[in-house]
């Protein structure tokens, strides 16, 4: 359908992007990986009363208390795997962080900014807002996930 | 020999001036935050070749850091320098009348500093 | 340099407060001397800094004050009402000032000018001699600089012959004034020649006075140099000599020199004795003013004890507060490590008396009193807090033409730095809201019979293990027939509800209320209480309102001790562990069968001691499990309202007491209903630390489990 070329190598003068690639529900993502701080097994969250139901509550990294999300129940996906299995990226935009769960890390992409192409324009799909971008690698399409759309402003009122 | 300078102001902001002006100077600063702490100085060390010091200080001011200084038999021949923020000729002549030897004005620049100190100690 | 530029703004910072302390004190009638002169050279010492930075703005005022305080000084002024009402607001000028050029901003001239001027007036109405310089003339004195200024136009030939008679008064030597480097300055301006004249020196039998100058000089200097560079040679010692100065143009090749006879320059070359005759009378100078045998001062005996009278200041350091923080983090670090610890310690079977148990429990104790010690670091005292208040309250007295005063009391408690910055844009609306909305008009006050003069009070004090600040008025209280009117015509409540006093006083917490008719200059429609209390929160604290119709109205304020720190009590809810601030509970209680009663049909309540208690779950209320069937045997925790009343909370159990550190959810995730912060337990798990009163006041009170959606209401009535 498109001409999005499917090589990974970006010629040497382009401008090239280095992305974290993950599994969501079975499904592929991939976040930019300048925003994400570290990668670490899931733990058991303490729960936050009258959170969203796609916030699983905090954990305690190295002192600090980290929200986590769900990040299949963000997405409005179906939760397929165990979640015992999962594994949490840390990431941070805009001055908040907070851990993505998500079902496993896949690898790290190079890839040319114009092999990035936006995502089509799907009026009945909410979640395309979380998407900023589609691309494909070995012939996998991988969503480029919008961070900042995905995690919540600083002001926002948990209940 | 470095020169050996006494310098008495109750502003930290002066003090750091005047040391920053008198080590880049080549003379060696001895500080104090008012006349008491001065005497004390002057205690520890062997008599300067000069002594600079403001008028305006707690405890002991200027004027009564000067007259102490004088009653010293070893400090009578010490040049002393008040640091004055105008030529006003009361001042002069206060601090003469205390047995200043010469004066500066604040704000002073680090040039003039060591010009009147040279003009004191020769 | 640029580090003692800001080393000088700190100085300021403190200068300024010593300024206002002495004003205070001189307002309170508890001023000496010794007040004026602190309030003098705070000012002169920040004139003197300023100018050595070229803060032109800022070391005119101050150079304008300095001057009326040296007037204060020196007597010629007294300070009444007026004149103090004139200083404080030339401190609040210099404080802008000071902060302005520091932060690279324009002060607005219009707001200085006034006060400038008023000072410069009262400086210019008592009999002061001219302060010197009144234009600034800062130039430093630079020496041999060479000003050609008097000296009559030279010929071509640029030397001169200057013949200089130099003879020495008392005081010149008395000042360690030395004539050998004078005449060594001079020999930097040109080729000089020096002649000694020891005439005047009496035989030794007849030297009674052998300090006395005797000798005098005469020289010859050949210079390029004016007669003001000469001149400026001897400025030291102008007044205390005898000098002339005459010069002539240097004899080589100089035409105009028939005008000028050289008979004017008396040239000595023959030996001295007798022909130097000049108006000199060789008799013994009088005996030396200066008495060398007048030491009225004794320094060495004197100076020990004063020494040690004198409240010796305390030695402090200055320490970046980055630093600091990180010291806070890494102590909490090692709180949180020691109670991991002692828990794998505990699990791994070891007996509770044994050697490593004992350690740890030691170990325990320091790491506590390291962290109270670390924290108190932090702490700093409420008077810097206190004074901006002051300020506050002098610029609305002045701009709604009210008389105020305010009254402070515990300016020493100290507070987390943090809490202080946070806590001064709350008390500043608080402060501001009383003043132009609590306290009347003059008609009124007078009509009400109460003092002219209205009084805001700001108190900080200690109290059970928080920070209680209270801002009051003697104003008119809170009219509550307007309030309910206001409320309900803004749809924030029915018409028919019934509110007890405290609930009606609470309305001015809701967000966009407020009473105010007219728009107030100051304040806008009166800044919303709810931001002032939303500000509280965030630093974990609360605040509430009393208030008496024609009496006034009081607001206290509830902080933590310190942000970091907490003692609490572990309970068990709904399979999660919660850490309930011990401060917070009143009691704790099992509960009887028969002490649960029904009340509504979704709620209990509990008797207790012949009182009836809102009966909460707390797991419910938190939304991790649905009501339980049977509340009895329960254990329940009385905590209390915001309006001091208590209610019991349902816990499943109470694991322990301990002091926790507390971590920020705020900054991490948000503010959470219910919730004050969040710990770190011993197993590396978060839990999370509720917010009592917070919680009760959302609380649904539900307690009784949903009705299955289509059986009839079970009957559950338990009492």
């Amino acid at each position: 359908m498109t001409d999005v070329s499917t090589t990974t190598e970006p010629a040497k003068d382009e401008q090239t992007v280095e992305l974290l690639s993950f599994l969501v529900s079975g499904q592929d993502y991939c976040v930019d990986i300048m925003s994400v701080r570290e990668i670490r097994g899931s733990a058991r969250a303490t729960p936050l009363p009258h959170a969203p139901p796609y916030m699983r509550g905090v954990i305690n990294l190295r002192g600090a208390v980290l929200p986590i999300m769900d990040l299949s129940a963000r997405l409005d996906l179906k939760t397929t795997s165990d979640t015992s299995r999962n594994v949490i990226i840390v990431v941070s935009t805009n001055d908040r962080t907070v851990g993505l769960m998500v079902d496993a890390v896949s690898d790290i992409l190079a890839l040319s900014e114009t092999s990035l192409q936006p995502p089509p324009e799907m009026p009945a799909d909410e979640g395309r807002a979380f998407i900023s971008a589609l691309t494909i690698v070995e012939d996998k399409m991988i969503r480029v996930l919008n961070l900042a759309a995905i995690l919540p402003t600083v002001n926002e009122d948990a209940a | 020999m470095t020169m050996q300078v006494l310098a008495v102001d109750d502003s930290r902001t002066m003090r750091d001036m005047l040391r920053l002006a008198l080590t880049g100077a080549g003379i060696e600063a001895h500080l104090a935050e008012d006349g008491v702490h001065g005497l004390e100085r002057l205690d520890e060390i062997p008599p300067p070749d000069a002594i600079i010091t403001d008028i305006n200080m707690p405890r002991m001011d200027g004027f009564g850091f000067i007259d102490a200084v004088r009653g010293r038999e070893a400090l009578r021949a010490v040049p002393i320098l008040v640091l004055t923020t105008e030529s006003a000729a009361e001042l002069k002549a206060r601090a003469r009348a205390a047995g200043a030897t010469g004066w500066i004005v604040k704000p002073f620049d680090p040039e003039s500093l060591v010009k009147a100190l040279k003009m004191v100690t020769g | 340099m640029a580090e003692i530029r800001a080393s000088f703004f700190v100085e300021c910072e403190e200068l300024l407060e010593a300024l206002l302390d002495g004003l205070q004190a001189m307002e309170d009638g508890a001023a000496d001397a010794e007040t004026i002169n602190v309030v003098f050279r705070a000012v002169h010492s920040i004139k003197g800094g300023a100018g050595a930075f070229g803060l032109d703005a800022l070391v005119a005022f101050a150079h304008r004050f300095e001057t009326a305080l040296d007037e204060l000084r020196s007597g010629r002024l007294t300070a009444d009402g007026e004149v103090l009402r004139l200083f404080f607001s030339g401190s609040d000028i210099l404080a802008d000032l000071v902060r302005d050029s520091r932060d690279g901003n324009e002060t607005d001239a219009a707001r200085v000018a006034p006060v400038r001027a008023a000072l410069e007036a009262l400086a210019a109405t008592s009999d002061a001699p001219e302060a010197g310089a009144e234009e600034i003339d800062f130039q430093p004195m630079a020496l041999s600089i060479g000003l050609d200024l008097d000296v009559p136009a030279l010929p071509q030939s640029d030397a001169t012959l200057w013949q200089i008679r130099f003879r020495p008064e008392p005081g010149l030597y008395e000042s360690a004034n030395e004539p050998l480097f004078l005449f060594r300055a001079l020999r930097d301006l040109g080729a000089l020649s020096v002649r000694c004249h020891d005439v005047a020196v009496p035989g030794l039998d007849s030297l009674d006075n052998p300090r006395a100058p005797h000798l005098w000089w005469t020289l010859e200097l050949e210079s390029t140099e004016g007669e003001a560079a000469i001149r400026e040679v001897f400025d030291f010692v102008e007044g205390l000599c005898q000098l002339e100065i005459d010069g002539a143009p240097a004899p080589p090749g100089v035409p105009d020199l028939p005008d000028l006879a050289p008979g004017d320059a008396p040239v000595i070359d023959a030996p001295p004795l007798a022909a130097v005759d000049l108006a000199v009378d060789p008799a013994p100078c009088p005996s030396p003013p200066e008495p060398e045998s007048a030491p009225q001062v004794e320094p060495d005996s004197r100076r020990p004890d004063e020494a040690r009278a004198a409240a010796a200041p305390r030695a402090t350091v200055r320490v970046d507060l980055e630093r600091i923080d990180r010291l806070v983090n890494l102590v909490g670090e090692i709180v949180i490590n020691q109670a991991m610890l002692s828990q794998s310690v505990e699990a791994a079977g070891i007996p509770p008396n044994s050697p490593v148990r004992a350690g740890l429990e030691e170990f325990l104790q320091l790491t506590r009193d390291i962290q109270e010690s670390v924290m108190m670091i932090r702490a700093q005292p409420v008077k810097s807090l206190f004074q901006r208040m002051a300020r506050i309250v002098r610029e609305i007295s002045a701009a709604t033409g009210k008389d105020v005063r305010l009254r402070t009391e515990g300016e020493n408690t100290e507070v987390d730095k943090t809490v202080i910055e946070r806590l001064a844009d709350p008390l500043t609306h608080m402060i501001r809201n009383a003043v132009d909305h609590g306290l009347e008009d003059q008609d009124k006050r007078h009509a009400s019979g109460k003092p002219h003069e209205g009084t805001v009070s700001l108190r900080a004090m200690h109290r059970s293990g928080r920070i209680v600040i209270e801002v009051a008025d003697d104003g008119g209280g809170i009219d509550r027939p307007k309030v309910l009117d206001k409320a309900i015509r803004q749809g924030l409540i029915t018409a028919d509800s019934n509110l007890s006093d405290t609930e009606i006083d609470n309305l001015l917490f809701l967000p966009g209320f407020s009473t105010a008719d007219t728009v107030s200059n100051l304040s806008g429609r009166g800044v919303g209480m709810d931001v002032v209390r939303a500000a509280i929160q965030a630093l974990g604290g609360r605040v509430t309102i009393a208030s008496t119709r024609g009496e006034g109205t009081r607001f206290t304020i509830s902080l933590p001790l310190t942000l970091a720190v907490l003692d609490g009590m572990v309970v068990q809810v709904a399979g999660e562990t919660i850490v309930i601030p011990l401060s917070a509970i009143l009691e704790t209680l099992a509960l009887g069968r028969e002490d649960v009663r029904s009340f509504g049909p979704s709620t209990h309540v509990v008797s207790i001691r012949d009182r009836f208690l809102p009966l909460l779950d707390l797991g419910a209320e938190l939304g991790f499990r649905s009501p339980l069937e049977d509340y009895a045997d329960q254990i329940v925790l009385l905590v209390g309202q915001e309006d001091g009343s208590p209610a019991a909370m349902v816990v499943d159990a109470i694991e322990d007491q301990r002091q926790v550190v507390i971590k920020g959810l705020h900054e991490s995730y948000g503010r959470v209903p219910g919730i004050a912060a969040a710990t770190i337990l011993g197993d590396g798990q978060i839990a999370l630390i509720l917010d009592p009163i917070d919680l009760v006041s959302r609380a649904h009170g539900r307690t009784r489990p949903p009705p299955p959606a289509s059986s009839p209401l079970p009957n559950v009535q338990t009492g």
